[in-house]
């Protein structure tokens, strides 16, 4: 990317935190919070995403044979099934339908996918969005900014601003209640004369040629039952097996979504229906009902074919991967771009129906941050299709190699990824030179000259403090120093994984993670293994992440073969050994390591409920404490170890509840994201200077989230391993 | 019918913002006076000994429909865990008089309470299977945040009022 399309980017990220960054992050804070009240209500609530996944697992292997299924049901019943090659065979179709007709649509992804309204009008037809939120955006002519609530990023205010311009009624409507009365009216004259219903299917039944239908404003309803021409339009991978199938989606969809338990209609339609549709005057015998189900490939069956694009075709469009995301939250869908989809999974759908190009840009604001994966209903890895999309992104480039950062980045990628990823990418190489000319380089990489060539070529934000290097890496100082339980005699013998932060930059809290260990009557190894592979797969660099992947097994596979357990400081790390490496090992590899790898304080817990003593740690002695876990930590389910310990060695212990402390890893640094960096970092900031929080020590588990931290409040924060450590103030 | 059900049904209809009220086939006429307010519009009702009174319209044209304060209708089941009720829409107008009017009063028969979603989808299942062309499955009022709050009554109904028929 160039300096002036990164100045642009920045300044389109800027605009938006300025004008719909409020109502977006208040309204998806509100869906995310419902989220988690509403499925922690459900007793059985992995089993029911368990089943939702195996659904369309099946549904999608099966996928041909449930298209010949639902046409022949649809058929019987006596409606029409078109299958649709792409975009534009679609809308010629329900262009010859539709005829020059009126038509009400109620909302639907997929008809914004092919842009059917365009189509239609293009034809002479008229057509009206009778979902209030896409009304909203038809008459603001602008595009939806979330799958479910398109119109998320418009607040109260604006919406009266654009009812009174574009109606221009006597008594302007202003408060929600009226605006909802104001626009019911009018459409409700549009459903009346309108000639064809339009809907979506969140879900069509192959064994009864039923649509389900999930809304919560009675729209989709009214647009079925006052037409006599129903043409409903659906991706072909909406099609499941059977009407009992529809059990798991129907608790989890609004869950996820908006965070209500169930939306208020879920229509079951098995059209034609006969229902009575409006006559002129009387209402009349809806018998002589029409049906169109418009299944939509548009690149659907090759997603199908593809091993790492496939899952996204089990996406139920739910949003809550959006609504969990911190980016998101903060700047919203159009700050993600992408043609129709927006948010975390929005890079395989857009890369499946619209190609890699629409993909490309948005791409970037996925940091793998992970929180999406659990809040997914049908347990998604958004996170890889996203490193996929963004390795064949860099992939597709033309070479155009620069010697210069070639030498430095001795990867396994190939020459056409961008200047500013090779770099993050290669993190390991920079922290080796850096660490060997420290503090040489911190001072040279901190002098405004340097500091500018870096901003202007690299894209490296010159108001990001850089890391700064240790002049000994945590490696060589243990390789001086040496263990201090003899290993024989040890409750346990361990090898400490040197992540590359702390290897060279932090290396203060691998120091004291070995000296609690040890503490604890552990015998420490720290094996000189590189980085994980971490910061190339966050550029989508998956050929070098896997070399990484490769040079950290193979560094750690004597202790593995011992039997012996790997302590890992960074979580972001740990996460790469259990999750990421399925992808990136092969399966025995893979399979020994994550069944022998704890996180640092996942293990001290586990020693401590195994008899170790806690009383060889030093005491908390009520110290108030805030501690930010992290976003990999959470998505492990490892969180409550660290503050368990902390609470049982007697600190007094607070925690944030943000979804993310805002990235401050290469994502920070980068100058076009660094302004909604610190924008989504502020909210984690606010949360530790309250009245209770201000005066507390502030822990956090990652680098990024310590870097970020550190940047944003005035207290210096540390790894929670140091508050057991006890040269903790004598460093 | 199970009176647990029943009573997670009650309290998950209060939840969702519904009145319930419990009746029998003799006090039906006495117990749905005062859920309605003119002009109120209907769907006949598949109860042995319960039929809509005089006053309410159960043949509306589209502008009786659009101007109705309330309509009644049956619905096929309850579904108590969620507090939802099924509306299988037919050829006798279900559908638009329990979407059109400000209220809906749905009448339930306390038999065809469900205890969750399990037991309604099998039966969602027998009833498409049977030719039933739509059900839908109706929890609360209609609503919307798009305009910037939280609004009761967006396109459908803005009331619902469940009435249950104990002696079925
Ligand atoms: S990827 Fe998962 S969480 Fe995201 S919209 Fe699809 S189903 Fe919902």
């Amino acid at each position: 990317m160039s300096a002036e399309n990164r100045r642009q980017k920045a300044e389109h990220i800027r605009n938006l935190l300025e004008t719909e960054g409020d109502s977006v992050q208040q309204n998806t804070r509100v869906f995310n919070e419902g989220r988690y009240e509403s499925t922690a209500k459900l007793d059985d609530y992995e089993r029911l995403k368990d089943e939702a996944r195996a659904i369309k697992e099946d549904a999608i292997e099966r996928l041909p044979e449930l298209v010949d299924e639902v046409t022949e049901a649809v058929e019987a019943n006596g409606g029409t099934v078109y299958l649709a090659d792409d975009a534009a065979d679609a809308n010629r179709y329900i262009t010859e339908v539709v005829d020059g007709r009126t038509a009400v649509k109620s909302k639907s992804m997929t008809s914004e996918e092919i842009e059917v309204n365009e189509a239609l009008e293009a034809d002479g037809a008229d057509v009206w969005e009778t979902d209030l939120a896409e009304f909203v955006l038809q008459i603001a002519d602008e595009a939806p900014s979330h799958i479910v609530a398109p119109a998320i990023h418009k607040s109260r205010e604006e919406i009266a601003d654009l009812f009174e311009e574009v109606f221009d009624p006597e008594d302007p409507p202003e408060t929600a209640e009226e605006l909802t009365r104001f626009a019911r009216e009018h459409l409700g004259e549009k459903i009346r004369d309108a000639d064809v219903g339009m809907t979506g299917a969140n879900f069509v039944t192959a064994d009864t040629g039923s649509l389900a239908l999930v809304t919560s404003e009675g729209n989709a309803r009214k647009c079925v039952q006052a037409t006599d021409t129903h043409v409903a339009v659906a991706g072909v991978e909406k099609v499941i097996p059977s009407v009992e199938d529809l059990q798991p989606f129907v608790e989890l969809i609004g869950r996820s979504g908006t965070g209500q338990d169930i939306t208020s209609y879920v229509s079951l339609f098995t059209p034609p229906t006969d229902s009575p549709t409006f006559g002129d005057e009387a209402l009349e015998s809806g018998d002589g009902r029409d049906f169109h189900l418009v299944l939509i490939d548009n690149g659907r069956m090759e997603m199908r074919d593809d091993d790492q694009l496939r899952e996204t075709l089990y996406c139920i469009r739910c949003s809550a991967c959006a609504n969990s995301c911190a980016n998101f939250q903060h700047v919203g869908g159009h700050a993600f771009g992408g043609e129709t989809y927006s948010g975390g999974i929005a890079t395989g759908w857009e890369a499946g129906v619209h190609g890699e190009d629409s993909a490309a840009e948005f791409n970037d604001l996925c940091t793998g941050c992970s929180r999406c994966v659990n809040q997914c209903p049908v347990k998604i890895d958004i996170p890889w299709i996203n490193t996929v999309v963004r390795d064949r992104i860099n992939r597709g480039k033309d070479g155009d190699l620069d010697f210069l950062v070639e030498g430095l980045t001795p990867d396994e990628d190939p020459g056409g990824v961008d200047l500013q990823k090779r770099l993050f990418g290669n993190f390991d190489t920079l922290a080796k030179l850096g660490s060997a000319f420290a503090p040489l380089s911190n001072w040279v990489a901190g002098a405004g000259p340097a500091r500018s060539v870096l901003e202007r070529t690299l894209g490296v934000d010159s108001r990001r403090e850089l890391p700064e290097f240790e002049r000994e890496s945590l490696v060589d100082w243990f390789a001086d120093r040496g263990s201090r339980v003899d290993p024989d005699a040890a409750r346990e013998r361990v090898a400490l994984y040197p992540d590359a932060y702390t290897n060279y930059v932090r290396t203060e809290r691998g120091k004291a993670a070995v000296r609690v260990l040890e503490a604890l009557d552990v015998h420490v190894d720290v094996p000189a293994a590189g980085e994980s592979g971490r910061a190339p797969l966050s550029q989508g660099m998956v050929a070098t992440a896997r070399s990484n992947a490769e040079g950290v097994y193979d560094a750690l596979a004597p202790a593995v073969a011992a039997d012996r357990d790997v302590v890992v400081i960074e979580p972001s790390d740990l996460a790469m050994f259990h999750r990421e490496y399925e992808r990136l090992l092969p399966t025995e590899e893979y399979e020994a390591l994550r069944g022998n790898s704890y996180e640092v304080m996942e293990y001290v817990y586990g020693l401590l409920e195994n008899g170790a003593d806690l009383g060889a740690l030093p005491g908390g002695d009520g110290e108030r404490v805030a501690y930010h876990s992290h976003c990999q930590q959470r998505t492990l389910d490892l969180e409550p170890y660290t503050t368990a310990v902390l609470d049982d060695a007697g600190f007094d212990v607070a925690t944030s509840d943000v979804e993310c402390c805002g990235m401050a890893g290469s994502f920070g640094y980068k100058s076009e994201y660094y302004d909604l960096s610190v924008d989504v970092g502020e909210t984690l900031a606010d949360q530790f200077t309250t009245d209770e929080t201000a005066d507390r020590t502030v822990v956090a588990s990652g680098t990024s989230c310590l870097e970020q931290l550190d940047a944003l409040l005035t207290r210096r924060p540390a790894h929670p391993v140091r508050l057991l450590d006890a040269r903790r103030d004598r460093r | 019918m199970s009176a647990e059900s029943i009573a997670t049904f009650e309290s998950s209809l209060d939840e969702v913002g519904v009145e319930c009220v419990r009746t029998t086939a003799g006090g039906f006429e006495s117990t749905l006076a005062p859920l309605l307010d003119d002009p109120a519009v209907g769907a006949p009702l598949p109860f042995d000994g319960v039929s809509l009174p005089e006053s309410v319209n159960a043949d509306p044209t589209v502008a009786e429909l659009e101007a109705a304060a309330t309509g009644v209708t049956a619905a096929g089941y309850g579904i108590a865990d969620y507090g939802s009720v099924v509306i299988q829409g037919g050829a006798a107008g279900e559908e638009p008089v329990s979407l059109y009017a400000d209220e809906h009063v749905a009448v339930v028969g306390a038999d065809d309470v469900l205890p969750d979603m399990d037991a309604a989808f099998d039966r969602l299942a027998a009833d498409v299977r049977e030719g039933a062309g739509q059900s839908i499955i109706a929890t609360g009022p209609s609503a919307t945040a798009d305009m910037g709050a939280l609004v009761k009554g967006a396109h459908g109904p803005m009331d619902v009022t469940v009435v249950l028929l104990e002696d079925r």
